[in-house]
């Protein structure tokens, strides 16, 4: 069945074994035409002569909630329940499935999913939908608009069939240019509170696949033995101790001497066998230093002048601090943190005809199309990618470097690519095989008035940047500075005189990534916290003083203070706190989403904190699915809290001094007594909410511990001699 | 070398090196992939299986010490309790990545087949090594007591 449809002719009749299907794409134009030609028109359901509606989602599924959401826009514009349609994931074809808030790209990311999808799949639907009525409509001899499609059925006075009739001939009818899509009062599917995920039928009863969970015919399965200090490079391995043990395939030398590859029949002997395995590895051009040079060298930079600045200039916030009646000073440090997926990262790379077929929960269909390609010197459309389920993602399944598709495509290559290979990480090589979260040090000094009035803010951060010298830095790199550093910090919607943001780079070949949040991850902790320093210093309530600087009547300071009074609102925040409790609050914006928390805490530092509850209150535009959307803020405060409390990626001489998860204690069930999430109501465009959720989390926490405990600046938490119960 | 497995009520006979561990033989061998492969240390929870109905950690579980057991998956759950898990479960759409969930229902399972109305401290303490990267701890903990209710109905 082909994919390539020509720009005049939108629906296409194609066989398939069920019979007669018809792909309904759109005109993507608007939103395509800044990415050039390459897209064009793009199937994004599919419905067979039978009836069976399927959405062609253009994002993999890491737990997000979009592939219900997609089918979610497919159903309403068809008037269809959404348990009739099915989901399926696109194939690697970025002129057709492409992201246009990532330039074209075929990928997932930057809570980008429904923002970049809303319209797109309405339409599609909506299409089909007049496709369908206008071939009834011409069958029946009746006027198109006294014909309706609803659950499958269309129907005119006097006419019924189901609309799987019309498929074939609504296949030849002319292309709507311009579909009507159903008005927002009309929604049935959309907004609506009591959605079923399209998904858990399989994720409850083990049916679901997961890369992990192939087993390819006549495969072996391939570990690496990484270097143990990032920038090492291997100098001679010795596999002598593996050669007689069972399973045991071979092991050999990666091309770029970062690892030594070890094949194994199945997993468990390909671990093993690695175990057994000795390598000896240069550490001249490693980064040998330990975690307490590392602060120290990131906090000595944030103390010094910035290498670039992202807004205003240090000068002049200089003058307003010196004519300041008080200033407040704060340094931070953030440490680097690992993403720590649910499923450790694998993928598995088998021969086809003409090249390869990529078998992963692909975050970045392009990018590891154009890696494995690169590796196996193959045109890049012979790399097919089958998108399955993703045990979670955090950002680390998506790389710049596609790094563990390349070792993959390294290790495919070695072994002759004749044998399919299927790459696993095991859950060590996860927690110690960086592209971290960097580690981060900030410096603010905030001027205020006799009043408490905020005069002058100094901000100056320092870290590895994530974006810089990578395929994306023309697009993300101005002036010298790397966005991701200092996002949430240098735009924040707050009003503030006399803002300095600059920035120092640190260079390390500790591998760093977007991790959920980027940079909003540690930037919204330090404009929290200061902003609650601030307000103390002035006297006043937390909540009233950051409402003072979202006043200016903008679209953003409307939404920004929206989400933080219903926050208060609902958390009771301007009750006193119940007997031995203390609040926190914290609100920040990140990629188009707004988004206040609550946090309630009950005992102390000595005996042990308790989170007794987390209130939060979002506006992420139209919800398209409002549980998921509640989901999405109950696991972004989960992963938040979890890592503010107690999680970091220390070094000793340059090695990773964690493992597993015995020392990188992830979130238990206890942790967080309740979370309540509240959605603000709104007509805006969707915008995401997989990564929102979490910037507030861990300054909301720390400003409740702050109430009648210490203030943590250095994170995590547990390391300031605050125990949690 | 060879050991008998009873695996969902059905006897397999799979060849492995004595010190596997059960995870991987029912993965790897048994190509039951419900069961996850999340830590390798117990400290996950995404390999539990029951072994002769408890919750068991299958990662550091050996094929030599459950021959004879009775294991079940996550493929071959069907009792009422298990049947209120998953009935729960939909209904509260507990899940995100999923990954974890086959681990997490087969603790709920274990906890309410000798506990049908457990507390919240007992729902805690229970599924306690039960990580969940994606946090869907709250309704999870829903969940249990939904199912803990269909079941009293």
């Amino acid at each position: 069945m082909t994919r390539q449809l020509t720009r005049r002719s939108f629906l296409k009749s194609a066989s398939a074994l069920s019979g007669t299907v018809l792909v309904i794409g759109l005109d993507a134009g608007n939103a395509l035409a800044s990415a050039g030609d390459a897209a064009e028109f793009t199937p994004f359901v599919r419905i067979t002569a039978g009836g069976r509606v399927t959405a062609v989602v253009k994002h993999f599924e890491c737990g997000q909630g979009t592939a219900t959401g997609l089918a979610t826009l497919i159903a309403e514009e068809l008037n269809l329940a959404l348990d009739r349609v099915e989901v399926e994931f696109a194939p690697a074809d970025a002129a057709t499935y492409g992201n246009f808030l990532f330039g074209g790209t075929q990928g997932t990311g930057g809570s980008s999913s429904m923002a970049s999808s809303f319209m797109l799949y309405r339409r599609a639907g909506a299409a089909a939908r007049e496709m369908l009525v206008g071939a009834a409509a011409e069958a029946w001899g009746v006027p198109a608009d006294s014909v309706t499609l609803a659950d499958g059925q269309l129907s005119a006075d006097g006419h019924a069939a189901p609309m799987g009739e019309f498929v074939a001939s609504a296949s030849a009818r002319e292309v709507p240019a311009k579909p009507r899509l159903k008005d927002a009062s009309a929604f049935t599917v959309i907004g609506n509170p009591r959605t079923a995920r399209r998904d858990n039928g399989p994720k409850t009863d083990g049916s679901a696949v997961y890369a992990m969970d192939l087993h390819l015919e006549n495969q072996v399965v391939a570990v690496m033995l990484r270097s143990p200090r990032f920038g090492g490079t291997l100098v001679s391995f010795d596999d002598s101790a593996a050669s007689d043990m069972p399973g045991f395939v071979r092991a050999a030398a990666l091309p770029t001497r970062t690892a030594v590859v070890v094949y194994g029949e199945n997993t468990w002997a390909a671990l093993q066998a690695r175990d057994a395995i000795g390598a000896e590895w240069d550490f001249s051009r490693a980064d040998n230093r330990g975690s307490g040079q590392i602060k120290a060298d990131l906090l000595a930079a944030v103390n010094g002048d910035a290498e670039f600045d992202a807004k205003g200039s240090a000068a002049e916030t200089a003058e307003l601090l010196d004519g300041a009646a008080q200033v407040i000073e704060r340094d931070f440090f953030f440490p680097y943190l690992a993403h720590a997926t649910m499923e450790p990262l694998t993928c598995t790379i088998a021969p086809t005809e003409n090249g390869v077929m990529l078998h992963d929960g692909c975050q970045m269909p392009t990018g590891a199309q154009m890696a494995v390609a690169a590796v196996l010197q193959i045109p890049h459309e012979n790399v097919e990618v089958t998108t399955l389920y993703a045990g979670g993602t955090f950002g680390r399944r998506s790389t710049q470097t596609a790094d563990y598709h390349v070792e993959a495509a390294l290790a495919f290559a070695l072994a002759g690519g004749r044998r399919p290979v299927k790459l696993v990480w095991s859950r060590e090589d996860d927690i110690r095989g960086g592209y971290y979260r960097p580690a981060v040090a900030h410096k603010v000094r905030i001027g205020l008035d006799e009043d408490g009035r905020i005069v002058g803010w100094d901000h100056r951060v320092s870290g590895t940047p994530i974006f810089k010298g990578g395929p994306m830095d023309a697009f993300i790199v101005q002036n010298g500075v790397d966005s991701s550093s200092v996002e949430g910090a240098h735009d924040t919607p707050y009003d503030i005189p006399g803002h300095h943001v600059g920035l120092t780079d640190d260079r390390s070949p500790i591998t760093v990534n977007w991790w959920r949040s980027v940079g909003h991850s540690h930037t919204a902790y330090v404009m929290e916290t200061m902003m609650d320093l601030a307000a103390a210093a002035a006297g006043r309530d937390p909540v009233d003083y950051r409402m003072e600087y979202l006043k200016g009547g903008t679209a953003d300071h409307a939404r920004m203070a929206g989400v933080l009074r219903l926050a208060a609102e609902k958390s009771g925040w301007n009750g006193p706190a119940a007997e031995g409790r203390s609040r926190g609050v914290a609100v920040h914006k990140s990629f188009g989403t707004f988004v206040a928390e609550v946090v309630e805490i009950s005992g102390n530092a000595d005996d042990g904190i308790v989170i007794e509850k987390v209130t939060c209150a979002v506006d992420c535009g139209v919800a398209v699915n409002p549980d998921v959307v509640k989901a999405q803020m109950e696991g972004g405060i989960g992963y938040g809290i979890g890592h503010a409390m107690r999680n970091e990626i220390t070094f000793t001489d340059g090695e990773v001094d964690q493992f597993n998860f015995p020392d990188y204690e992830p979130l238990r069930i206890s942790d967080i007594r309740a979370i309540e999430t509240h959605v603000v109501p709104s007509t805006e465009p969707p915008t995401g909410v997989g990564e929102p959720g979490t910037p507030p989390s861990g300054p909301a926490l720390a400003n409740a511990i702050a109430v009648a405990g210490p203030r943590v600046t250095h994170l995590p938490i547990s390391t300031n001699g605050v125990n949690f119960a | 070398m060879p050991f008998m497995l009873n695996v969902n009520r059905q006897t397999f006979e799979v060849d492995v090196p004595e010190g596997t561990p059960l995870l991987w033989v029912i993965r790897d061998e048994l190509k039951l992939t419900g069961t996850k492969f999340g830590c390798g240390v117990a400290s996950c929870g995404a390999c539990t299986v029951h072994v002769d109905g408890e919750p068991t950690r299958s990662c550091v579980t050996y094929v030599e010490d459950v021959e004879g057991a009775g294991i079940t998956t996550i493929e071959g759950v069907d009792s009422d309790v298990s049947h209120a898990v998953h009935r729960a479960w939909n209904e509260l759409n507990v899940v995100q990545c999923g990954y974890c969930q086959s681990g997490q229902i087969m603790s709920a399972i274990g906890l309410l087949s000798g506990n049908r109305t457990p507390t919240i401290e007992e729902i805690e303490d229970y599924m306690w090594g039960n990580a969940c990267r994606c946090a869907a701890y709250q309704r999870i903990r829903a969940a249990v007591r939904r199912a803990s209710e269909i079941l009293e109905a």
